[in-house]
């Protein structure tokens, strides 16, 4: 007999064990998940935050040995200034920081320690400050991307020199430099600015901030009109027959199609058979749109159902005609869930990358784009375009645009959350 | 010049709805009979036809205008007969860049020079002529429809029924985009295989369409077609990744959504889902940056400490990571599901005095179990069509192997490396992306069916 209730009691106690052995395992499987958000984002952002600060170095400048009198530069135009041969001087300039050093290889390595485009940085600074230039002046050079890692000790200086882009000599000037308090760190506005670059310290997410800009306007004014009106269509006036099926199971359909396939239909119709520019914002903003109809319908078309019955009958009932009734009272009040639909869905958009690569968007392009019809990248092309990159300044650029993306894409489902807590109304 | 151009038709169009509301206000008062609509409707009748045909026709003017521009350019050439089709539209391009300044003619013959100048010429014609027909048949129209402002006009019908057709329009959007896509897909398929044979590509086991491209120089070798279009080493890639993909999400999908729903209180649950569906917001592109730079690293370290050779662009990591990404996909969805078992369900099996996890496991799982298996699919639809995981962290080399340490290639992968930058068209090797493309979309497609269908069965038996 106390066998039968030891055994129950062991039955009993092995029960509780696995419950409580499923509940942990519930919530390791559930951290394992949290525990990944936490390590994308660390990851990301622990390699990215130091492209937003450069190495400069400072560097004086004596313009007495360009011209006789620094005053005669007020009178020079901008293309003057241009036309002044600086190469040399500016080699010259650099060179006065180790006024020791005589040999060519050296010289060279010093040189080196600069982004190359030296000349220029020196030549803007003249034009933008030609009315008040002194014999000297103090000017901050960017630093090339291998001092600018070696900074920012992202660059393991310990290699053997031969598995070094830095060499040995470099780098003591460069801590040489360091010691005298020339080096300095400075806001990185020129990756904000820029467009694409060979050189890693000079490349800048302007460009494919801009492009990723053109192309969402273009989905906006595609998806968003198109969307909307396709919605109230199939909610509020569409009969009940074949062909409202028929679009309603090709918009359910189209939301689960892989994302290159739009790529691939961007490539066969838009470019090929209508002919439109390739690599441009014009072209991604239209696959792009295509692909975010779907969302934007579904949650349009479940914001209009959810508008009571009450309301349009109200309206019906003192006249209005359904129209009246639609476009005044429902759709009014339908729109905050519109618009939160909108948002979510150009922030779907704002992420995707494998139609651009179809249609032509990864080009290498070094200007800011000025129009939705000039070739440009976007944010999420460029991360793919720079993580193709071997250059280690490079890896810190891509986590940093990965950063002012996800940025965006917080921003944008911010402003969607929002909207939907401060207009929606609940019945 | 098409901005400018709409917006005076989106200025003409404002203008003429103010006209067009005064005009029936003036009616009105002067004439003491009754209109039969409001008066702003004649405003948006007069405006509808300031803007809509002038739209239209300028759709109309830029889609056809550089056909006709380079059959007029060209027609000096073109009565020659000399030319093909190929080498006169080489020559249009060619003569662009002359107009624009750039010199591409060694000696510039009386012929180009002529193009050049009727180019140039019919560049500045074709501009006024645009803008006087666009601006004038806009106009004409106003003026139109404002004299046919009358009490026997019911212009709210008109703009309601504009309305109801241009609705309708932008709902067949989705029919013609399915259309453009099965059209593209199809076209360029049904030329690739009447070049190289269906089953070659569905069964054929070595994958290496470089070559082809390699060759298209001289004359294309069939041996070459017939052997360098199997797509077998990519549907066993593209398996191995979304099997591995599923192996990590599955189970830790599967047990959040039972935590989710059965065991968190709701504190917990309202700060944990939507930071597990931050992972479904996250842009793919980051997710292949991340595999590619520090799992797949990663992984290859911790193989080589234990003695494997990992290849560093290895599936395991690929996938490894694409199952992070699909998480949110399963446990919101299984999660759903799980808390829509009737609770009658429940609170019979703790009657009968079962454990939770017991009611779990025997009771919620088994009732669930269509709605669960029906995320899966989802799942899997969304791991075979996940490209920038795959083009970032895995193989770009065909490969048949069953190794997840080795490198393997994807459906998606190859669509992008054959795709990427600039393409041949009319060859086989861009074709064949099309082709994979067809295969992509078919599979998802009755990867989504198959679920949707499942899914439904389940609602039916509580309902």
């Amino acid at each position: 007999m106390t066998d039968g209730i030891e055994q129950r009691i062991n039955s009993l106690n092995k029960r509780l064990n696995s419950e409580k052995r499923f509940r942990i395992y519930c919530i390791g499987a559930m951290s394992f998940a949290l525990a990944w958000v936490l390590i994308l984002f660390l990851n990301i952002f622990s390699s990215g935050y130091s492209a937003f600060y450069r190495t400069v170095i400072q560097v004086d400048v004596p313009f007495l040995n360009l011209i006789e009198d620094t005053t005669q530069f007020t009178e020079m135009s901008s293309e003057d200034i241009n036309n002044l041969s600086m190469y040399s001087f500016s080699k010259k300039a650099i060179y006065g920081l180790f006024p020791d050093i005589e040999e060519k290889k050296d010289k060279k390595m010093l040189i080196r320690l600069f982004s190359i485009e030296f000349e220029q940085e020196i030549r803007e600074f003249l034009k933008s400050n030609k009315s008040n230039i002194n014999e000297t002046e103090t000017i901050y050079l960017t630093a090339s991307d291998d001092v600018d890692q070696v900074n920012k000790g992202n660059y393991p200086r310990e290699l053997d020199e031969d598995k070094r882009r830095i060499k040995d000599i470099q780098l003591l000037f460069f801590d040489d430099l360091v010691d005298r308090g020339l080096v300095s760190y400075e806001f990185n506005l020129p990756f904000l600015m820029r467009g694409d670059s060979r050189e890693p310290e000079l490349a800048g997410v302007g460009g494919s901030i801009v492009g990723s800009l053109f192309t969402i306007l273009v989905v906006l004014i595609l998806s968003f009109p198109i969307g909307i009106f396709a919605a109230i269509y199939l909610e509020e006036f569409a009969p009940k027959n074949r062909v409202t099926d028929f679009i309603e199971i090709n918009i359910n359909n189209l939301a689960a199609v892989p994302s290159i396939v739009f790529g691939l239909l961007g490539l066969g119709i838009i470019l090929n058979t209508f002919g439109l520019p390739r690599s441009t914002p014009l072209v991604g903003g239209i696959v792009l749109s295509l692909m975010t109809l779907p969302t934007i319908i579904i949650a349009t078309r479940a914001s209009l159902r959810a508008v009571p019955p009450s309301i349009r009958e109200g309206a019906l009932a003192v006249g209005a005609t359904k129209m009246q009734a639609v476009m005044h009272h429902v759709v009014p009040v339908a729109m905050p869930g519109a618009l939160t639909g909108t948002i979510i869905g150009l922030a779907q958009a704002l992420g995707e990358t494998a139609p651009l690569l179809l249609i032509g968007m990864v080009a290498f392009v070094v200007d800011v784009p000025q129009t939705p019809l000039d070739a440009s990248a976007s944010l999420p092309v460029q991360v793919y375009l720079w993580s193709e990159s071997a250059e280690r300044g490079y890896v810190e650029k891509t986590s940093a645009t990965i950063m002012m993306l996800l940025g965006f894409l917080i921003l944008m489902n911010l402003a969607a959350v929002l909207i939907r807590r401060k207009f929606e109304t609940k019945w | 010049m098409g901005f400018i151009l709409i917006s005076l038709i989106i200025l003409i169009g404002i203008a003429s709805y103010f006209l067009g509301n005064l005009r029936a206000k003036n009616l009105r008062t002067s004439n003491q009979k009754n209109l039969k609509s409001l008066s702003h409707y004649y405003g948006y009748y007069v405006a509808l036809w300031a803007v809509v045909p002038a739209l239209l026709i300028l759709l109309m003017i830029t889609s056809f205008k550089s056909f006709f521009i380079e059959q007029y350019v060209l027609s000096d050439f073109i009565a020659l007969g000399s030319y093909t089709e190929t080498e006169l539209s080489l020559l249009f391009t060619q003569i662009e860049n002359t107009a624009l300044g750039i010199k591409l003619f060694d000696e510039n013959t009386i012929l180009i020079n002529g193009a050049v100048n009727k180019l140039n010429y019919i560049n500045k014609t074709s501009e006024n002529l645009t803008y006087v027909t666009v601006l004038g048949l806009s106009g004409l129209l106003v003026l139109y429809s404002l004299f046919n402002i009358n009490n026997k006009l019911n212009s709210r019908k008109i703009v309601e029924k504009f309305l109801l057709v241009l609705y309708f329009t932008c709902s067949l959007v989705a029919i013609m985009t399915t259309v453009g896509i099965i059209f593209s897909l199809l076209y360029e398929t049904l030329r690739f295989f009447s070049q190289v044979p269906i089953t070659d590509f569905l069964f054929g086991l070595n994958w290496s369409p470089q070559r082809v491209f390699v060759r298209e120089a001289g004359d294309l070798d069939t041996r070459d077609l017939a052997n360098a279009f199997g797509a077998v080493p990519l549907f066993a890639g593209t398996f191995l990744i979304a099997l591995i993909a599923m192996c990590v999400s599955v189970p830790v999908g599967l047990l959040t959504a039972i935590y989710m729903s059965e065991y968190a209180s709701p504190k917990v649950r309202d700060w944990a889902k939507p930071i597990i569906e931050i992972l479904a917001g996250i842009p793919t592109v980051v997710y292949g940056f991340f595999a590619a730079l520090t799992v797949a690293p990663l992984v290859r370290d911790i193989g080589q400490g234990a003695g494997l050779t990992v290849s560093s662009e290895s599936a395991l990591a690929a996938g490894f990571v694409m199952g992070i990404m699909i998480i949110p996909f399963i446990s919101s969805l299984s999660d759903d599901v799980i808390k829509s078992v009737p609770q009658s369900l429940r609170e019979g099996s703790y009657a009968m005095g079962a454990t939770k996890r017991e009611t779990i496991v025997k009771v919620l799982l088994p009732a669930a179990l269509p709605g669960i298996v029906g995320s899966f699919l989802l799942a899997v639809s969304r791991a075979i069509g996940e490209t920038m995981i795959v083009v970032m962290a895995a193989g770009l080399n065909a490969k048949l192997t069953a190794n997840p340490l080795d490198a393997a290639t994807t459906i998606t992968t190859q669509i992008v490396v054959i795709l990427i930058g600039d393409q041949e068209f009319d060859s086989p090797k861009t074709q064949s992306a099309f082709a994979l493309g067809l295969t992509l979309f078919v599979v998802t497609l009755a990867l989504n069916f198959i679920a949707l269908q499942v899914v439904k069965k389940y609602t039916e038996r509580y309902d």
